[in-house]
């Protein structure tokens, strides 16, 4: 896995969700969506990111709660658009 | 008819999954007027039972006042009961114009379109004024009727966290090449009664040519010295250029919604906002006692400063009391259980106590953020807020949650 990618993808998860306070940690299989730590109208901001930073654009019927319930699992939806 | 069995069972299964999660909403009938006081069947085929209401938007308490009663009686009269069409063929009559008026003037705005609900406000508003190349930067805990209001419309969309000013700014910087930006709040957050910081926003909006919208439906009427709204609370009257609000909370609790600010805003909403021009127009007597409640309230504060006062009271003796409560100014009081089953449970004890509240827990609020949310009203009196005080208290008792903060309730209940 590349681990570039994966840290960009954390990092930002961090800065865009977690407030200051937030003792919680995220790794790449931390359930993002189902938690509640990302909600499925903030999602929005998430992919316009992934599709701002690779240069993608990923259709809505690809952008479900399912594949972005965590960042390995964005990591799997990003291969589809040869982001690697 | 062909609903079919695969249909149906299909339902019945999201049903079942609701009973499920535990978060099936079960309706129960009240037989009287709204008001402090209520008679409440539940469960449905139980006697009846008189309890306190702690759970109504009814700050003001005007839901059953005999003045504003009296006024929808003389709108019956004189103007009759519905009027059959959308507002712009048949359905304006003078009393929706005055109304308009009067809430202009009121909230301090150039000009107020009446919508079917703020719901309907929220849905249409956005659309009408943005489009794909403009920004909508919203914190991320606007209502769901702004959510959906969102959705319905082109512009690009952003979200910041909740009431953080450095993470709005980093959108402003990001959005700075879109033709319109627009900064999206509540004026208060219902859950948690905690108010945006629209002093701090509508400086990020000068600064970087943004619009501000504002829906104040858990404030107008009483939030501010006179009532106005968040917008009077925090010292920037006359800045917001779109506000949109409710007839069905403080303001008389019927129904009924606005969006009022900019009038050119307005002007387009009237041309282009789908739920006004499709649905029908607000009937007379909501509007007839409407134009009482504005007319009361602008008159006097004593009901604004009497719900100011009970909620000043209540605040501090539960606090006293020791319960742990998201502190603030507003109505809202959030009592905080952070276990769903715990809320339920105290929710449920308290109404065999005759105090009627709710317990609230995910989704509504986030995971292990349970609680049950208090309302205050001016209909209330003191010695409504010390029978509820004493309620709690002995359910707090009797769960062993009094002095206890969250770290010792996690412990003891879990999330």
């Amino acid at each position: 896995m590349n681990e570039d990618l994966k840290k960009t993808i954390i990092d930002y998860v961090k800065h865009e969700y977690l407030e200051d306070e937030d003792e919680e940690e995220i790794d790449e299989n931390t359930p993002l969506i189902s938690s509640g730590i990302v909600d499925s109208f903030s999602m929005v901001s998430l992919k316009t990111f992934l599709e701002k930073k690779f240069e993608i654009k990923i259709p809505d019927e690809k952008a479900t709660t399912d594949a972005f319930d965590s960042v390995n699992k964005i990591i799997v939806l990003l291969k589809e658009f040869n982001v690697t | 008819m062909a609903f079919s069995g695969k249909a149906k069972d299909f339902y019945t299964g999201e049903l079942k999954g609701i009973r499920e999660a535990g978060t099936f909403k079960e309706e129960r009938f009240i037989e009287s007027p709204q008001a402090a006081n209520i008679t409440v069947e539940y469960p449905v085929g139980a006697s009846t039972q008189q309890v306190l209401n702690f759970c109504a938007n009814n700050y003001l308490g005007l839901s059953s006042h005999p003045d504003v009663i009296k006024a929808a009686h003389e709108g019956l009269d004189s103007r009759g009961y519905g009027m059959s069409s959308v507002r712009f063929i048949c359905g304006t009559q003078d009393i929706h114009d005055e109304l308009e008026k009067k809430l202009s003037t009121f909230l301090g705005t150039e000009a107020t379109v009446l919508f079917a609900s703020c719901m309907d406000a929220n849905a249409g508003v956005f659309d009408v004024v943005l489009d794909k190349e403009d920004a909508m930067i919203a914190d991320r805990l606007v209502h769901a009727s702004i959510v959906d209001g969102m959705r319905l419309c082109k512009a690009q969309l952003y979200n910041y966290k909740h009431a953080n000013m450095a993470h709005l700014e980093e959108k402003l910087q990001e959005t700075q090449e879109c033709r319109f930006r627009m900064i999206i709040t509540d004026g208060v957050f219902s859950m948690d009664g905690d108010i945006a910081p629209l002093d701090k926003i509508v400086e990020l909006a000068e600064k970087y040519d943004a619009m501000v919208m504002v829906d104040d439906s858990h404030a107008t009427g009483f939030m501010g010295k006179t009532g106005r709204g968040t917008h009077e609370h925090c010292g920037v009257l006359g800045k917001i250029d779109v506000i949109t609000t409710t007839l069905g909370k403080a303001l008389g609790g019927a129904s009924g919604g606005c969006v009022s600010g900019r009038k050119e805003i307005v002007d387009l909403c009237r041309q282009r906002a789908r739920p006004y021009l499709f649905s029908n127009t607000v009937p007379p007597v909501i509007i007839t006692a409407a134009n009482k409640v504005i007319d009361l309230i602008s008159k006097t504060t004593a009901r604004r400063d009497k719900l100011e006062d009970n909620t000043t009271y209540f605040r501090e003796k539960i606090t006293e009391a020791g319960f742990d409560i998201r502190e603030g100014v507003h109505p809202i009081v959030p009592i905080m259980l952070y276990n769903a089953k715990l809320a339920q449970d105290v929710a449920r004890d308290l109404y065999q106590e005759g105090i009627y509240v709710i317990g609230f827990s995910f989704p509504v609020v986030p995971k292990g953020q349970a609680r049950i949310r208090v309302q205050i009203s001016a209909g209330h009196e003191k010695e409504h807020l010390d029978k509820a005080i004493s309620a709690f208290t002995k359910i707090g008792g009797k769960y062993n949650i009094l002095g206890k903060g969250k770290k010792e309730i996690i412990e003891m209940y879990g999330y």
